[in-house]
């Protein structure tokens, strides 16, 4: 419990430096992001009152006071894009990206595992080999490459998913309930539209974690085998503990730490792919609305969209801490090795 | 015949490396009956864990049996299928490890560890949770460990090296078993803890009468804790006789050199020890693998393997210096 406490403050800590950074870098590139949003046209006066209210004439040092002050009340500025405060913004297209990312981890993570510990079952044959081509495949070919293959394959030549969009034309949306489409459908006991929500995840949240599965198996394979070289994997066996039941609890456990510390970051990378992958199957996520913001220099919708995946990532990186917590007693009972 | 709790015979086993076919066990012969206590003493290398795995098939994936049998209680181990393996692992032998710290899984709770191996021990009611812990409880209990309740919450790194080694023993004698083996299981144990823990495990397998197999590099240790002692040397067993009449009178040249480098108190000074080394496994010497150290090896020794001679009641060596059969007188 002090372990997390600790842990809190200096995640806190690097939200505070992080949006010193957003913010700097933000403000220091080349680019008035005033005239950029009104457009050559608008006469100088219009642009000197927008940049007076975005408190562009005041030294960067009061801006970023002035920005915090409200960031700390939940007031993240206005969008200069869609001209509505960045936070209602967030709220918007945030869900959406849970959405893909809940269902890509969960694949990630599930599919990781299990062929990293049927690889290790099955070491050495022909199953193995093939884990092996596939973790490689998937570890060379970045996110965007199989979005572009699954859109080629599924939007032309096997149309059986759906390749763009949230939903499928004429299907209705639900209620705002969460926001996240396939629970509000769920939600409000909608199957034929959580079918259809559903569908529109799949292409993006397969595309998007097939790099970090492959990475998992990888991981969990070689560390499993590691340890089955060791003599309690070796005792189980010669107390007769049946092999399942040695390969799923006895070695899987001690041998989960790696591959946990390496889906936290893969799960954080799901979000930094997910910036192309939205593009490319035109899902209105919060990706998707970061790239806008950045392409057009919207900088206060810059620094929200950064902001918020950091804790996002920081939220990530705390329930995987609890992880660990569980899996290795000594970090439990000694206070870990820090 | 059939008495024994495990025979051996003849077996052979090798190993597959990237330098060849390393043949370790050449012919290897052991019996244990029931209740005995018997150790196999040797120098590292020289085959001792390989022989004791080889009973309950847990060898090494590149471990190739070449040939000779193994039987426990009349069935041929080395012919046993998954259920039968499983069968004999869970009910019939158990095994104690040479280092605890790495024999006890490390983010398992004891209790945990423990109920895994009663769940397969076939014992009355051995899935239920409450009889797993009864069991545990009790074999703590037996092997003099404090507060039993207190060791099952607790994981192997909270406790001492000479508890979990304890632990190791109250596993492996929480159901009754026919034979135990332990390997050199106080070789990483502080000294003082060494005797504490033989003593357990003497006092426990002669209250259950189950046969023990010790392996050990120390004649001391096998002399305090077996009724037995093989002398194995290169995959061979090269002498065997019940402990009293070992030290009293060793046949095999490289028995006599083992007693004579344990140091006396009664002057002599240190021993010499015996020249040379353990042979190359790829290309041992075709004849008696002692051949190259001893100091007494003869023509015949270079050219054939001796097999085991009667020198008295149960005291059998392999050497040709005591080998009347054959031979060209």
């Amino acid at each position: 419990m002090k372990r997390l406490i600790k842990r809190l403050a200096s995640y806190i800590l690097v939200l505070f430096g992080l949006s010193i950074l957003v913010f700097i870098i933000g403000r220091v590139l080349p680019g008035d992001p005033a005239r950029q949003a009104l457009g050559p046209r608008a006469p100088e006066a219009t642009v000197e009152a927008l940049k007076k209210e975005m408190n562009l004439d005041k030294p960067i040092v009061v801006q970023y006071g002035l920005w915090l002050k409200d960031a700390v009340q939940g007031d993240l500025g206005n969008s200069l894009l869609s001209r509505r405060p960045v936070t209602q913004d967030i709220i918007q297209y945030l869900p959406a990206t849970i959405e893909i990312v809940i269902l890509a981890g969960i694949l990630m993570a599930v599919g990781g595992i299990l062929l990293g510990i049927l690889a290790t079952k099955y070491s050495h044959t022909w199953f193995d080999g093939f884990v092996r081509v596939l973790s490689y495949l998937g570890i060379v070919a970045p996110a965007f490459v199989w979005a572009i293959i699954f859109i080629l394959v599924f939007g032309y030549s096997l149309p059986i998913l759906p390749t763009t969009g949230r939903l499928s034309l004429g299907i209705a949306p639900p209620p705002t309930i969460t926001r996240m489409f396939t629970a509000d459908y769920l939600l409000s006991g909608n199957f034929a539209g959580f079918k259809d929500a559903f569908m529109h995840l799949i292409l993006p949240a397969i595309s998007l974690m097939l790099g970090g599965m492959a990475q998992a198996a990888r991981m969990t394979r070689t560390t499993m085998m590691d340890n089955s070289d060791k003599d309690y994997v070796l005792a189980n066996k010669a107390y007769g503990v049946s092999e399942n039941r040695t390969l799923f609890k006895y070695l899987l456990k001690p041998s989960m730490i790696p591959t946990v510390s390496v889906l936290a970051v893969d799960i954080a990378a799901l979000f930094g792919n997910a910036f192309l992958v939205e593009q490319l199957f035109n899902y209105p996520g919060l990706s998707r609305y970061g790239m806008q913001a950045m392409l057009n220099k919207d900088l206060f919708a810059i620094s929200g969209v950064v902001i918020t995946l950091g804790i996002i990532v920081m939220v990530v990186n705390i329930i995987v801490d609890l992880i660990v917590t569980y899996l290795d007693p000594r970090v439990r009972l000694m206070g870990g090795s820090e | 015949m059939d008495e024994n709790i495990v025979t051996i015979k003849d077996l052979h086993i090798g190993y597959r490396t990237f330098g060849g076919h390393v043949k370790v066990l050449n012919g290897v012969n052991l019996y244990v009956k029931p209740g005995e206590k018997v150790s196999i003493v040797g120098e590292t290398g020289c085959g001792k864990t390989t022989t004791v795995k080889a009973i309950l098939r847990i060898l090494a994936r590149q471990a190739v049996v070449t040939g000779g049998e193994i039987i426990f209680k009349g069935e041929q181990v080395l012919k046993m299928n998954k259920s039968q393996l499983q069968h004999l692992r869970g009910t019939g032998v158990s095994m104690i490890f040479q280092d605890p710290t790495s024999s006890l899984n490390p983010v398992f709770t004891i209790g945990q560890q423990m109920s895994a191996v009663i769940r397969y021990s076939g014992h009355a009611g051995a899935t239920k949770s409450k009889i797993q812990e009864e069991l545990a409880i009790k074999a703590l209990q037996e092997t003099a460990m404090p507060d039993p309740e207190r060791i099952l919450q607790s994981y192997p790194f909270q406790l001492s090296g000479g508890m979990r080694q304890r632990v190791s023993i109250a596993m492996a004698l929480s159901t009754p078993r026919e034979m135990v083996i332990a390997d050199e299981p106080t070789t990483n144990l502080d000294v003082t803890i060494q005797d504490q823990v033989l003593r357990i495990l003497k006092q426990r397998v002669e209250e259950k009468n189950t046969s023990l197999i010790l392996i050990t590099h120390s004649l001391g240790v096998a002399r305090e804790t077996t009724d037995r002692i093989y002398v194995m040397y290169a995959g061979n067993m090269v002498e065997t006789a019940p402990t009293t009449e070992l030290f009293r009178e060793q046949y095999h040249p490289y028995t006599r050199a083992l007693v004579d480098c344990i140091p006396r108190l009664s002057g002599g000074g240190v021993a010499e020890g015996i020249g040379g080394r353990i042979p190359n496994y790829l290309d041992p010497p075709p004849g008696c693998r002692f051949a190259p150290r001893c100091p007494k090896a003869f023509d015949r020794c270079w050219q054939e393997k001796p097999e085991y001679v009667n020198v008295g009641s149960s005291h059998q060596v392999a050497c040709f210096l005591y080998d009347q059969s054959t031979g060209d007188e």
